[in-house]
């Protein structure tokens, strides 16, 4: 059904649906990292609102929070700043989700072609956020 | 300065910027970085990071407001990412290769482009010529609803646009922004979209955009809570009440005032790059 029309001008009723779950996960996803963030934030407050960071010099190298298992690490043992780090972390992954969502509905339409795309950019995602 | 004053300013500062980014539709990425070396005196690679936190915030919240109506055009979008996630991988590590002060020069020049763009108004360069081969071959013509029913438009200049889609995603991969600019520039100029899919498909994509190189920021250490927590909220708050406003306000003068401040910032991070100071 409707299968020249969505030659003809890529659009049909399949890609409204799809656009409407996309929109409810993108904005849960953005509400749930924010909560999070929120939480850790607070918690964060309280425990070190009166000490006095310097952000004037950098140590990246010295982070404690620089990959997914010490965030959960830290997350594990209810630590401030790595629930904070958690809520960064659920907010990078869901543009992650939405891109693994479009590949599955474009998998269910049989359209290879854009499954094929969709799962490459979801691969260089992979890469960005689990090797980098 | 304590960390609870820290956390107030910058969630002001944050919503602040969050608000005009909403409203003008430029994003707020461009003076999140700014403002934290200029003002905060952070270290621009802490500043990087925590932009690219609020770039991804913003442009999912956006996003979930304007898919629903039937603007952007999924295929163009993911086709296009593919330019973007490589281009935004690309200046994660270009970033980790120059000094911080190459990257305060590039991200000042690119803020004065941005200041000088914004003022001009938008055309829709639709032309109604034929499509791009390669657009009839990889479905990208579309149609968009208008008051009249929907409305078919062609593709043009495919490869043109893929180039200039990785461009905006090195750019903001090495500074943390959106580079909606040059993502606009790409979809209205080379590839003759109409307006409103080119910005709704544009918004769409930044978040994944900066996703790509937030990953390998976060490896760095570039991404620190005390500094994420404030300024992701702020923008949020900022752009989910600017979003709400905006049928009530006037967004030509606000992006005069955009203009202004972006292009004073970007005067103002120039003279501390060439001074030694970032």
């Amino acid at each position: 059904m409707g299968v020249p029309h969505t030659l003809i001008t890529g659009h049909s009723t399949a890609d409204d649906r799809t656009e409407q779950v996309v929109g409810t996960v993108l904005r849960l996803g953005v509400l749930i990292a924010a909560a999070v963030t929120l939480v850790g934030g607070v918690l964060y407050l309280m425990q070190s609102g009166a000490t006095r960071p310097d952000y004037h010099t950098f140590r990246g190298q010295l982070s404690r929070l620089r990959s997914l298992a010490d965030v959960a690490r830290g997350v594990a043992v209810g630590n401030a700043e790595a629930i904070v780090q958690a809520g960064v972390v659920l907010l990078i992954a869901t543009p992650i989700a939405r891109v693994a969502l479009t590949l599955v509905a474009f998998a269910i339409r049989k359209d290879r072609l854009y499954a094929l795309i969709s799962a490459l950019v979801l691969a260089l995602l992979a890469y960005g956020l689990l090797g980098g | 300065m304590p960390v609870t004053d820290i956390t107030i300013l910058l969630f002001l500062g944050a919503l602040a910027a969050g608000l005009l980014g909403a409203l003008t539709g430029l994003g707020g990425g461009a003076i999140i970085v700014p403002l934290l070396t200029i003002l905060f005196h952070v270290d621009i690679r802490y500043a990087v990071g925590t932009s690219l936190v609020s770039v991804i915030a913003t442009s999912s919240g956006a996003a979930a407001a304007y898919v629903k109506e039937g603007y952007s055009n999924i295929r163009v979008g993911m086709l296009l990412e593919i330019a973007t996630t490589i281009g935004a991988i690309t200046g994660a590590f270009i970033a980790g290769l120059v000094s911080p002060t190459a990257v305060a020069v590039i991200f000042g020049v690119v803020l004065l482009h941005t200041a000088w763009t914004s003022t001009r108004p938008r055309v829709d360069h639709v032309a109604g010529g034929p499509s791009d081969p390669i657009a009839l071959r990889l479905r990208l013509d579309s149609t968009f609803p208008t008051a009249n029913g929907p409305q078919h438009y062609q593709v043009q200049r495919v490869p043109l646009g893929f180039g200039l889609m990785y461009i905006a995603g090195v750019l903001s991969g090495l500074l943390g922004i959106g580079s909606g600019v040059v993502k606009v520039l790409a979809m209205d100029r080379a590839m003759h979209l109409p307006f409103k899919v080119s910005t709704t498909t544009s918004n769409f994509m930044i978040g994944v955009t900066a996703a790509a190189s937030a990953g390998i920021y976060l490896h760095r250490g570039y991404i620190v809570p005390g500094l994420a927590f404030p300024v992701m909220l702020g923008v949020l708050a900022g752009a989910l009440a600017g979003a709400r406003m905006l049928p009530h306000v006037h967004t030509q003068k606000l992006r005069v005032v955009f203009s202004v401040l972006v292009g004073a910032l970007a005067v103002e991070l120039l003279l501390n790059a060439f001074t030694g100071k970032i």
